[in-house]
């Protein structure tokens, strides 16, 4: 997939009545703080003692999900996600729905931090939708377009036990095929804007290509108006880059705040040919930061790609965040994307990215 | 006539209760972790933990128990993040793993503690587990003795002087992961095997330098054979062709710790299949005797649901038994 050929998935995402003639897209990662109620009502819904079914929890989950929905637009996003509330954590979440998974009980991360990290026990087969129930009942929420974030196949994989397959690469492989036809059902559903989470590269860079073998199944037949993207987060970007950009993707959204930029020249050579969405505010500091600040941030892009290639974005998703630092966070950075949008149309900003 | 002993490099996953409980106890932030000035409760949790942990052991039929080092919130930086004189900061990765621990600065004289030994002492292990004096020193940041080799120098008089305090056990296993992940440069490698003398002399036990995450490169290797040990562990299961070479080039000592069950997969191996691979390893060094091969996991088994670490214990046992040398 070349650039040139998708050149134009960004601007289906544009508002209507947008007030400047510059779009700099703005979203989120994914994950957000759950409310502290929706923790309760999970620890309702395990005691026996209790009066709280199954449908009593699905009901506080529709309500958290529309509750951080409305939370997204009133920050005044472009693409909304639901802060992932049905999903207790980005690989449990999966292999409870993905044939040939089992899970054994807790293992130690770090601390006393723990993860069920699940095993791989037999083939893997596709049974049921993972997110299409997600996804249309946050479109029913809200007239904004609806991002849909995934963990990647390649995290699937090196985050599981792989008890079946001769090596990881042939498990995240047919993963791979999973995730294409969970694209399927969703484009079905309406989704246009498909975000490819792959965290545990940060981890093996070396194994960038076969992230990008995996990206050409995922990607295989999908309609060519459909967004897609990949998150990748906290890791030595020299190794991955220019190599991602071979990658049949249309955006790369990276964490790059938490490094203040240290890692920003990594892009400038060779050109940046695909969408940035760039990480303007830190997700592991609870200082909110200002829109001047963020503006500056932003600023920085556009010595890498000119405004019709930025997205603005958070670095990684803000779950850990208090729920009040969190939406404050998103509420400045789209307060500063739109003040750029308007210094932009009034020329005083100097676009000095790399390609021009 | 070879002895053929199952045992394991230690460091058990916690009982589930005890995560919960522990977890409760202690919290979940870095500032919440292992001091070594515990409560009496979480003393008494990490007591219950320690006989539980003998008990998977001793059910199993294993030959050498280990004390399990539930309380290794650390990992094998354990024995340095305890110290009175070690700043613990940020979490760091702990090797090629989805783990990480507390990394440890050292600002003062590492006098001995007694940490370690102390453990020991509140069980019936007949075999003790320490990091080996290069891999702690390669997981720290020195800020005190101020040059690397001096630094591998206090590490190692460190250990050795936890080594002293221990009660009597058969066996010492010093993990050194480090020797293969982080290979020692020139000059480096013959000061690590002096470094490991250094603490293998403190014992009358058995000592073992257990190494994993692939083989050793063939020099240090060499190096190591000079230290007096009785054994040397091999991972078997992530490079056994690296293993089988340096056996064959550099020879080994008259006693070897076999890494044949994987450590960081919930697939059970059967007693049978690894009984397959010690006489495999046997049969590619047709002109090496042993007096004693350990059986083994190639790592620490923290990495594993508690019931496939169970399930692990058990096979390491039975396939050992079905051993024909």
């Amino acid at each position: 997939m070349s650039f040139d050929g998708y050149a134009d998935t960004r601007s289906q995402f544009r508002p209507d009545d947008h007030p400047t003639d510059h779009f700099l897209l703005t979203t989120v990662v994914g994950s957000y703080p759950k409310p502290k109620w929706l923790n309760r009502a999970k620890e309702l819904a395990e005691d026996e003692d209790r009066y709280f079914d199954e449908e009593n929890l699905e009901e506080a989950l529709d309500d958290a999900s529309r509750l951080i929905t409305d939370e997204h637009v009133r920050a005044g996003l472009d693409a909304v996600v639901d802060g992932e509330m049905r999903r207790n954590e980005m690989v449990e979440y999966f292999a409870h729905r993905i044939g040939g998974y089992e899970f054994n009980g807790p293992v130690k991360v770090w601390g006393h931090n723990y993860f069920d990290k699940p095993s791989v026990a037999d083939e893997v087969s596709y049974d049921e939708p993972w997110l299409v129930d997600e996804f249309n009942f946050t479109t029913g929420v809200t007239d904004r377009p609806v991002k849909v974030p995934i963990t990647g196949p390649y995290t699937l994989a090196s985050w599981s036990f792989n008890e079946y397959y001769e090596t990881e690469e042939e498990l995240a492989y047919k993963l791979a095929d999973l995730v294409n036809e969970e694209i399927d059902a969703l484009v079905a559903a309406g989704a246009r804007y498909i975000q490819i989470d792959e965290p545990a590269l940060a981890t093996t860079p070396d194994d960038h290509a076969i992230v990008g073998e995996c990206l050409e199944h995922i990607a295989d037949g999908v309609p060519k108006d459909v967004r897609l993207g990949l998150h990748v987060c906290y890791g030595d970007y020299s190794r991955i880059y220019p190599e991602i950009l071979d990658m049949p993707v249309h955006e790369y959204d990276l964490e790059l705040a938490n490094g203040d930029y240290e890692q920003l020249d990594v892009f400038k050579e060779p050109t940046f040919d695909k969408d940035l969405a760039l990480g303007v505010v830190d997700v592991h500091t609870t200082d909110v930061e200002t829109v001047d600040e963020i503006k500056a941030n932003i600023l920085k892009g556009f010595e890498v790609v000119p405004p019709e290639q930025l997205t603005v974005s958070p670095d990684c998703g803000v779950k850990l965040l208090p729920r009040e630092v969190a939406y404050q966070k998103m509420e400045n950075m789209v307060q500063a994307a739109r003040e750029v949008e308007a210094a932009l149309d009034a020329g005083e900003v100097d676009v000095g990215y790399a390609g021009k | 006539m070879t002895e053929v002993l199952a045992t394991t490099p230690g460091l058990y996953p916690l009982p589930d209760w005890a995560k919960d409980e522990l977890s409760d106890l202690k919290g979940h932030q870095k500032d919440d972790l292992i001091s070594g000035e515990e409560s009496s409760e979480i003393t008494d949790a990490y007591d219950r933990v320690r006989d539980e942990l003998v008990d998977w052991q001793i059910e199993a039929g294993l030959d050498r128990i280990v004390e399990g080092q539930g309380r290794w919130d650390d990992m094998i930086a354990h024995p340095l993040s305890v110290h009175e004189n070690v700043e613990t900061r940020g979490i760091v990765r702990y090797y090629d793993n989805n783990n990480f621990y507390r990394e440890p600065v050292v600002r003062g004289d590492l006098t001995p503690d007694g940490d370690v030994a102390a453990e020991l002492s509140a069980c019936d292990a007949t075999q003790a587990v320490l990091p080996g004096p290069y891999s702690l020193s390669e997981l720290a940041t020195d800020e005190h003795y101020g040059d690397e080799g001096a630094f591998l120098d206090a590490v190692a008089e460190f250990l050795s002087a936890e080594v002293a305090g221990f009660p009597p056990v058969e066996t010492l296993f010093l993990l050194e992961p480090s020797l293969v992940t982080d290979a020692p440069e020139d000059g480096v490698d013959e000061h690590a095997s002096e470094a490991i003398d250094t603490v293998a002399s403190a014992t009358d036990a058995e000592v073992v330098v257990h190494t994993y995450w692939g083989s050793i490169p063939e020099k240090p290797y060499a190096h190591l054979m000079d230290a007096d040990i009785d054994a040397i562990g091999f991972d078997f299961v992530s490079d056994h062709e690296g293993s089988i070479y340096n056996i064959q080039e550099y020879g080994t000592k008259e006693g070897i710790a076999l890494g044949v069950v994987d450590g960081q997969n919930t697939l059970v191996e059967t007693p049978s299949s690894i009984a397959e691979r010690v006489e495999w390893v046997h049969e590619q060094l047709p002109v090496q005797s042993f007096d004693t091969v350990y059986v083994s996991s190639n790592t620490e088994l923290f990495y594993l649901p508690t019931n496939k670490a169970e399930a692990k214990l058990s096979a390491l046992a039975a396939g050992s038994k079905e051993v024909s040398l």
